[in-house]
């Protein structure tokens, strides 16, 4: 008879009798082992060639559990905690031996009881999909999705994915929603959320803080402060970046500080104004996007035909990030010089970030610069993330076509991407 | 007093922990203490959360209760992002599961064909994570005791917790450098027969796991946890006994609690419990207890429980020292923080008097059978508190409650919190699972055995020899490699000199890492015997040696007894090797100096 994962069986190998739970194995393992959960609670493999027999003593039946029904209270803000997959939202995967997507917000609130007093949450699971799989359609769909909840009584909505892509799609949802007047909150996990430890419980109680009661209506990550479990800070959707693989307090604030601190009893403290205060006007999604972008990164000995690659592949726009101060190989082999100038002929936009993330790019200062600038009409992004520049360049090319109108609307500060002045701020 | 183990129907395993000395089992970071003042700290909080079975576990879920928070102090030297939780684990180190290994093959157990790493929770803060990372390494092993085999189902390889530091009411310190140190846990089946055997099987495993080496030595680096049950009783898990000698002891007291809570629950039939807390702190307002004044001073409250028919009963001692009032206690104590807690069978007491008491009696409307407890501290703390009392009391009733308990240093043991149930293990999917193998069964010579056989061989003494033995020397290899120096000036050498030294100049000298210069040297004749303790303090304090003034070559010696022989004729043999030891002590052997007399002499 097959024994399923879950069952509980006896096995018999040369020497022994081995009773215990039929555990799952992950497909990437050695596939001649087979894995029992023993009552001590230990799995152990046992290498399937010393078996003789496997029989069922009982099989494993699934328990529904039930979860439980979100109430509704009138004093209280609304908030939607709209997820969509990740590390927060995972739970662990027999299939990869990793842990899969399988949270909704109801178990939020079954994991943070007092969520509930916080606000009235509505949960909406639109898309279960680790964040390195994301790309426009997603970003899209979730700010899609936060507009018409907000447009539909939610004071606040929260967005939880996961961590690694996190920027990426702060800054497109950012663009996404250019009149936004509500706060739209994402939050995510460092650590999964089946263990104890997880950063998810303060995220997400800051965050529901965030949505339910700040007048921030902006793009922004709520994320811990610190390696303590102590506060999260508020990041401008364009200006925020993963800068640790793992740690909790991963994002930072680049080229700006954060908008505010939530405490995690819930105090809000603000460290500047700069932000777009909360309305009641209506929020509209805007998500024509030229998907054709292309980021590169720009390094010693780069092969000058990956532009060649993307003009021939018919890309819109590309956006270099490039060395310090906007550089990029401009003598010998490696010159980019002869591609961007096919790029310039070919009314293709080429947009000048820095790989160094901190600090302000300069399109004068230097001789090889200014052959980009003046001479190839690259268009330098003053301190924008390269990651923030590749989101802005597609829709940018969603709504204008060549490299002039590119520029001027590359330049426009939409969503606090850029700042005018570079203030001597931490790194 | 004693009792008659297999009629009271005992069941007694242990469980023996010892820290591995490699890095540590999932970083690189060193498994070495830290002192002074950390370089910096980390505040966390941690919640129970559900199991791979979907349920919490009843061990977390109390923890939680607790609300406490951890404060973590790390030291850079000993603690990286790893124990912080803010980074994935590495892979298993190989060194430590290697020693894993080499115990099993030692205790006959058979080796798991895939080693496959588990997460067993914990959130009482000792692990950052919220759970410990544990692998069952081999099974069903056995050792053999003079009360017969006593089985060893499971070997498993572990990492060490965070050390408290400190803790308070809401919140405790601990250190990150014992985190994830390696520790071998070795669990006995419940087949130890009586106290004096739980000792003897402890010593016998300790010994087996210093034979086979790579284990740390010093306090806390070895500890045993014993299970205990009697019949209709509770297995209860003793936690941290780290005298053998008392190990006897716990069991014993372990079975008179049981007995005696047995005892307790046959008698308490005509009691019960009021479940409502009562608000006396309006009664005790102007009473001289410290506890209750302290408690009032900063807004606390007394609050009292109602216990019908206990009288006599929370009084009772169930353990030398120790009534079911304390137990009563320890639960308040654990769940709620709080530390005053007050049971009418001790009262009048603490600075509550007898009129008092007798108030609390009447305005409570209990009559002189029954019983009450007092607990003041804040509000919430003494509300919780008594919730953890009504918990424990109504088990008087029913059963004893499975438990882990701390083993206190006069053999009596505290409530801990619930032993754990099976929901705790869950797979650590951030490491892969290990093929793992011996290339052939470990074999070892235990240290008693060596011990005898150095003696016999090398014609030491046994004191000598066992010390050796205990040490981590290659000694048949240093006595093979300087055959010319007498193996007991060897043995001398790598123990008692150096012990000799720190007693007179208080100064740690290890003389195994001088001796293949300071042997090598004896066995060659260059220097005397006599001069080797000096050679030692000066290499320990690091100088550069100039051994010439320890040897003088023959012809030098040779011509300085001729001078002393002539100047002195007529002299006895004694007095020319007074007077010829005076110029040559600590340059040449006085076997040497005594040839050198006679030869002069005739």
């Amino acid at each position: 008879m097959e024994c399923k994962p879950g069952d509980l069986v006896e096995v018999k190998t040369e020497d022994e009798n081995i009773i215990g739970i039929l555990m799952p194995r992950p497909e990437i393992l050695d596939p001649n082992i087979l894995v029992i959960k023993l009552d001590n609670g230990y799995n152990i493999g046992i290498d399937k060639s010393k078996i003789k027999s496997i029989t069922l003593k009982e099989p494993y039946e699934r328990h529904e559990t039930h979860k439980r029904q979100l109430k509704h209270n009138p004093s209280l803000p609304n908030v939607t905690i709209i997820s969509t997959g990740g590390t927060i939202s995972s739970k662990l995967d027999y299939r990869t031996g990793g842990v899969y997507a399988d949270y909704t917000a109801e178990d939020f609130v079954e994991m943070l009881p007092e969520l509930e007093n916080i606000a009235n949450l509505k949960a909406k699971s639109i898309m279960h999909i680790m964040s390195e799989d994301m790309c426009y359609e997603h970003w899209k769909a979730i700010a899609e999705a936060a507009a018409e909840e907000l447009n539909n009584g939610a004071d606040g909505v929260i967005i939880t994915q996961g961590t690694d892509t996190l920027h990426f799609s702060t800054a497109a949802v950012s663009f996404f929603l250019p009149n936004l007047s509500k706060p739209v909150v994402f939050t995510a996990a460092q650590r999964s959320i089946d263990r104890g430890s997880t950063d998810a419980f303060m995220n997400l109680i800051c965050a529901v803080h965030a949505a339910a009661k700040s007048g921030i209506a902006e793009v922004m990550t709520c994320m811990h402060a610190s390696m303590d479990d102590e506060s999260c800070v508020l990041i401008r959707g364009t200006k925020v970046r993963k800068m640790h693989t793992s740690r909790r307090d991963a994002f930072r604030a680049i080229n700006d500080i954060p908008i505010a601190k939530v405490h995690k009893n819930g105090k809000i403290e603000y460290l500047h104004k700069n932000f777009r205060p909360k309305t009641n006007e209506i929020v509209e999604s805007d998500t024509k996007f030229e998907e054709k972008v292309a980021l590169i990164t720009v390094y010693p000995g780069m092969d000058p035909e990956i532009i060649d690659f993307y003009l021939d592949k018919g890309y819109k726009g590309i956006v270099l990030a490039a060395t310090a101060l906007g550089h990029v190989p401009v003598n010998g082999k490696h010159s980019l010089l002869d591609k961007l100038e096919r790029a310039r002929q070919m009314e293709i936009p080429v947009v000048i970030a820095t790989q160094t993330l901190y600090g302000r790019v300069n399109p004068h200062v230097y001789t090889n610069l200014r052959k980009l600038s003046v001479g190839r009409g690259c268009i330098f992004v003053e301190d924008m993330l390269p990651e923030t520049a590749y989101l802005k360049l597609g829709f940018v090319l969603g709504h204008e076509k060549g490299i002039e109108a590119a520029k001027k609307m590359m330049l426009q500060n939409l969503h606090g991407e850029m700042t005018e002045r570079s203030e001597a701020n931490e790194l | 007093m004693s009792f008659d183990y297999e009629a009271i129907g005992l069941k007694c395993g242990i469980e023996i922990h010892q820290q591995l000395d490699t890095s540590k089992l999932f970083c690189n970071c060193p498994s070495i203490v830290s002192e002074g003042k950390p370089d910096f700290m980390v505040e966390r909080e941690l919640r129970a959360v559900a199991g791979e079975t979907g349920r919490k576990d009843v061990a977390a879920l109390h923890e939680e209760m607790k609300q406490k928070h951890f404060i973590y102090e790390v030291f850079n030297e000993s603690a990286c992002l790893i124990d912080l939780d803010e980074e994935p684990p590495r892979n298993m180190n190989e060194d430590s599961l290697e020693i894993v290994l080499k115990v099993a093959s030692v205790l006959d157990a058979k080796i798991v064909d895939e080693i496959q790493v588990m997460r067993k929770t914990v959130i009482d803060g000792s692990n950052t994570t919220g759970f410990q990372r544990t692998a069952l390494v081999a099974r069903n092993g056995k050792i053999e005791t003079s009360k017969g085999k006593v089985n060893i189902p499971t070997i498993s390889i572990e990492e060490e917790s965070a050390r408290i530091i400190s803790q308070d009411a809401d919140s405790v310190r601990y250190g990150l450098d014992r985190l994830g140190i390696p520790l071998i846990e070795i669990g006995t089946a419940a087949e130890i027969k009586d106290p004096e055997h739980c000792k003897e099987t402890a010593e016998k495993l300790g010994m087996i796991l210093r034979s086979v080496g790579g284990v740390k030595r010093g306090l806390g680096t070895i500890r045993q946890d014993i299970n205990i049950s009697i019949r209709k009783g509770a297995r209860i898990e003793l936690k941290g006994a780290q005298d053998l000698k008392l190990i006897p002891k716990y069991v014993e007291f372990e079975c008179l609690r049981q007995i005696n809570l047995l005892g307790i629950k046959d008698e308490l039939k005509g009691a019960s419990i009021i479940e409502e807390k009562t608000d006396v702190t309006k009664l005790l307002e102007t009473s001289s207890s410290k506890v209750i004044q302290k408690a009032l001073s900063s807004n606390g409250v007394v609050l009292a429980l109602k216990l019908p028919g206990f009288k006599g009963f929370i009084g009772k001692e169930i353990q030398p020292g120790r009534r079911l009032g304390t137990e009563f206690s320890d639960y308040a104590k654990v769940r709620a923080g709080v530390h005053g807690l007050f049971h009418s069978d001790e009262l009048p007491n603490y600075g509550i008097t007898q009129e008092e008491t007798d108030l609390m009696h009447n305005s409570l409307g209990l009559s002189l059978n029954d019983a009450f407890i007092l607990v003041a501290d804040s509000e919430d703390k003494a509300s919780r508190a008594l919730d953890a009392v009504i918990e424990r009391a109504r088990l008087c009733f029913i059963e004893i409650p499975k438990e882990v308990r701390k083993a206190n240093d006069d053999g009596t043991s505290s409530y801990m919190r619930p032993l754990p149930g099976a929901a705790r293990l869950y797979p650590e999917t951030d490491v892969l699972p290990i093929k793992a193998n011996l290339k052939e069964k470990f074999e070892i010579e235990m240290i008693d055995e060596k011990a005898k056989r150095f003696a016999d061989s090398y014609k030491i003494s046994f004191d000598l020899a066992s010390m050796i033995a205990k040490g981590n020397f290659d000694f048949d290899g240093l006595v093979k490699k300087f055959a010319e120096v007498n193996p007991a000036f060897i043995a001398g050498f790598l123990v008692s000199i150096p012990k000799d030294l720190k007693r007179r100049h208080n100064v740690d000298v290890d003389s195994l890492k001088f001796a293949d210069e300071v042997l090598g040297k004896l066995n060659n004749q260059d220097i005397p015997k006599q001069a080797i303790p000096e050679i030692l303090l000066e290499l320990a304090s690091g100088k550069n040696i100039d051994y010439s003034k320890y040897g003088v070559d023959t012809s030098q010696a040779e011509m300085i007894v001729e001078e002393v022989v002539s100047k002195n004729k007529g002299a006895s043999f004694q007095a020319l090797m007074g007077i010829a030891m005076k110029e040559l002590r600590g340059k040449l052997d006085g076997k040497k100096v005594a040839e050198l007399v006679m030869k002069f002499m005739a």
